[in-house]
């Protein structure tokens, strides 16, 4: 699915063939639109500053319990020494914030803040991701399928992507997570409520990029190339998976870049109105909605969403100077 | 047996407007190393007819009958996927536009070797070592090198050689060429009809022409077919076809034709009016709102088909004027003018 924008396989074959051809025809190198796209995104500082943000989120997420074994304490562990006991908020000014709790403690329990952003980093990004590659893989079969073969297959497709954009989404997750048990599909606890997040986001997000998909291979499919391959004696799995799926990789990597944020988004809106990762596994909606009910502690509520609001914006700078680098034609 | 026969093909779009006839019953034939030249306007069936011939034509959307005949195998009747292994090995086409017609994200070279791939069951780099080969045949320098280029890096000529190389990777029989050289310069399109003329004496394919560029057609063609309408309205031999005409249509053609050896300061003589809509095709012969002899016939011209008849030696025209009055008119009154002119 990646082909075109394999960059570094390409370059490692190009590299032989310049050296081969010496110094005189260094300088005017064949490169390939994934080469090309690759040096223009380089050329986005805003981009890459996204990018970066978003390769340290995943470090993070990837290292949490290694951070946090250097830097705070375990994420459940209680601190209640630095709570007091009659107001139920932190002793210390600016919420205990100090070298030793980085972002403070959170109230009635005494919990590392530091650490919570920090797993919590894990919960969103594992569930963004998962259930973009869900959206993605179900929106882009389908859609394909819909727009190559067209006819009754493509009316059933579209007929049933109406009906999942028509579904009430907020109302089912809140009814499925209530209705599903502890344990369940051979899962329970944190696995189960994770997987079932997944599930949610990426099950119902399918048919906006499953649109885009149809459209771009409606149009794909009676392009000039296409039908020259067919004049070769082409089959049709070859013209979907070499002629068709390489010039969708563009809107689907554009797509998913944009969709990353707005499920981590739709995450934490559910994990916020409580149907969501249970507690006391750290979330970074759970805890802004168990912020808001402790509104005199602020800091409590500002680093998850300090965080929240990084990761979106990032994605989003990333996902724009990707949809730039990829389109030139979308230049302003 | 004839290697490539088609018999009353007909290509009918239903669309909700109405039937287009986009191709109505039409016929010939062409022998190995023989080049035959289509000849119309836009929306003459020119194309419809070379997709047909390949079977091209998406099911569900054309309705096809008659009978193709490609080396004693019937076509059209025959299933899609007998028909997907003929092409490329047995029949394949150039296309007008190289650039929209190779895909953009592979290297030149990766779509010659997976059209030879396609039907060649060899190794990767055996099937490299023949596209550079392919490439070398048709005139790119240093092919060795080009061959890991991207479409976008040839010129148009060049690009267009690349496409005959990938076209011609398999060895087709018959080899379909749609306007090869409208996407060109002049000086390119010199080339390009040069390289095909040279590949298809080495190769000694079939090769059809169709353009609307009867600079072409003279350059290449043995036979000439004029379509108008989706129909055939006058067939022959190349020379025929020139120093011969017989129908108002082709002697328009011929007419509105470009001479280099002429004063710029001479108008052309352009055809009047528009082609036909081929959903409400003219009633009678589908040429005669702008004929101008369309008078001459007793009124037959507006109400009747005119049939495809032979005037002498293979020279076949639809016209319901007389022969004689053809000839006295292309004598007395078209020829003088395209000569002085």
């Amino acid at each position: 699915m990646t082909a075109p924008l394999d960059v570094p396989e390409s370059a490692k074959e190009a590299v032989p063939e310049a050296v081969v051809t010496g110094v005189d025809r260094k300088a005017i190198q064949g490169r390939s639109l994934g080469q090309i796209a690759w040096l223009r995104l380089k050329r986005d500082k805003v981009a890459m500053v996204g990018a970066g943000v978003i390769l340290f989120l995943i470090l993070i997420a990837v290292f949490a319990p290694l951070i946090v074994k250097w830097f705070g304490h375990p994420p459940l562990e209680f601190h209640r020494d630095m709570i007091d006991q009659e107001t139920q908020v932190p002793k210390d000014r600016f919420g205990g914030i100090s070298w030793d709790y980085l972002f403070g403690v959170d109230p009635q329990w005494g919990r590392d803040i530091f650490s919570r952003v920090v797993y919590g980093a894990r919960i969103s990004l594992l569930i963004a991701f998962l259930a973009t590659l869900l959206s993605v893989g179900i929106g882009t079969i389908l859609g394909v399928t819909a727009g190559f073969f067209g006819g009754w297959v493509d009316t059933v497709i579209s007929r049933l992507m109406d009906v999942f954009l028509a579904f009430p989404l907020l109302v089912f997750a809140i009814a499925l997570a209530g209705v599903v048990p502890d344990t369940a599909f051979g899962l329970s606890g944190d696995a189960l409520r994770v997987s079932l997040l997944i599930f949610i986001i990426g099950f119902f997000n399918w048919p906006y990029i499953g649109r885009i998909v149809r459209g771009q291979t409606l149009s794909l499919r009676e392009r000039e190339f296409v039908d020259a391959a067919r004049s070769l004696g082409a089959r049709g799995p070859y013209i979907i998976f070499r002629e068709v799926l390489p010039n969708l990789v563009a809107p689907i990597l554009i797509y998913s870049t944009l969709l990353i944020p707005s499920n981590i988004l739709f995450e934490a809106a559910l994990s916020f109105l409580g149907v969501g990762v249970r507690p006391p596994t750290p979330t970074w909606g759970g805890m802004l909605s168990d912020a808001a009910r402790i509104y005199t502690v602020p800091h409590y509520a500002i680093f998850p969403g300090l965080a929240i609001f990084l990761t979106v914006l990032a994605f989003n700078l990333f996902g724009d100077g990707l949809r730039d680098a990829l389109d030139p034609r979308g230049n302003r | 047996m004839t290697f490539l026969e088609l018999k009353d093909l007909k290509v009918h779009f239903p669309t909700d407007d109405g039937l287009v006839k986009s191709v109505d019953g039409l016929s010939f034939s062409l022998e190995r190393g023989k080049t035959l030249g289509i000849v119309g306007e836009s929306g003459s069936g020119k194309s419809v007819t070379s997709l047909g011939i390949l079977g091209l034509h998406k099911g569900g959307r054309a309705k096809i009958s008659g009978e193709i005949w490609l080396d004693g195998e019937e076509l059209v009747s025959a299933t899609p996927e007998h028909v997907r292994r003929l092409r490329g090995k047995k029949m394949a086409m150039i296309f007008q536009d190289p650039l929209s017609a190779m895909h953009p994200y592979y290297t030149v070279g990766d779509q010659i070797m997976e059209a030879y791939r396609i039907h060649h069951n060899v190794s990767k780099s055996v099937a490299r070592k023949h596209a550079i080969d392919m490439l070398g045949r048709v005139g790119i320098p240093t092919p060795g090198k080009r061959v890991d280029d991207y479409p976008h890096l040839f010129s148009g000529g060049m690009r267009q050689r690349a496409m005959i190389a990938m076209a011609l990777s398999c060895d087709p029989e018959l080899l379909i060429a749609d306007e090869p050289t409208t996407a060109l310069d002049v000086t390119v399109q010199a080339q390009i009809l040069d390289l095909m003329r040279e590949l298809q004496a080495e190769f000694n394919s079939a090769l059809i022409i169709i353009t609307h560029d009867l600079g072409v057609v003279a350059e290449l063609s043995d036979d000439i077919l004029v379509m108008y309408g989706g129909k055939c309205i006058e067939y022959g031999a190349a020379e025929d076809i020139f120093y011969r005409p017989e129908h108002p249509y082709t002697w328009g053609l011929l007419g509105s034709m470009p001479r280099l050896d002429r004063e710029r300061t001479e108008r052309l003589l352009p055809i009047k009016g528009s082609p036909p809509s081929l959903i409400n095709v003219p009633d009678g012969c589908a040429f005669h709102p702008r004929c101008p002899y369309a008078d001459r016939t007793e009124g037959k011209s507006n109400t009747e088909v005119p049939a495809l008849l032979e005037t002498e030696g293979g020279h076949m025209v639809r016209c319901h004027m007389a022969k004689t009055e053809r000839r006295t008119l292309w004598e007395n009154e078209i020829k003088p003018v395209l000569e002085t002119q």
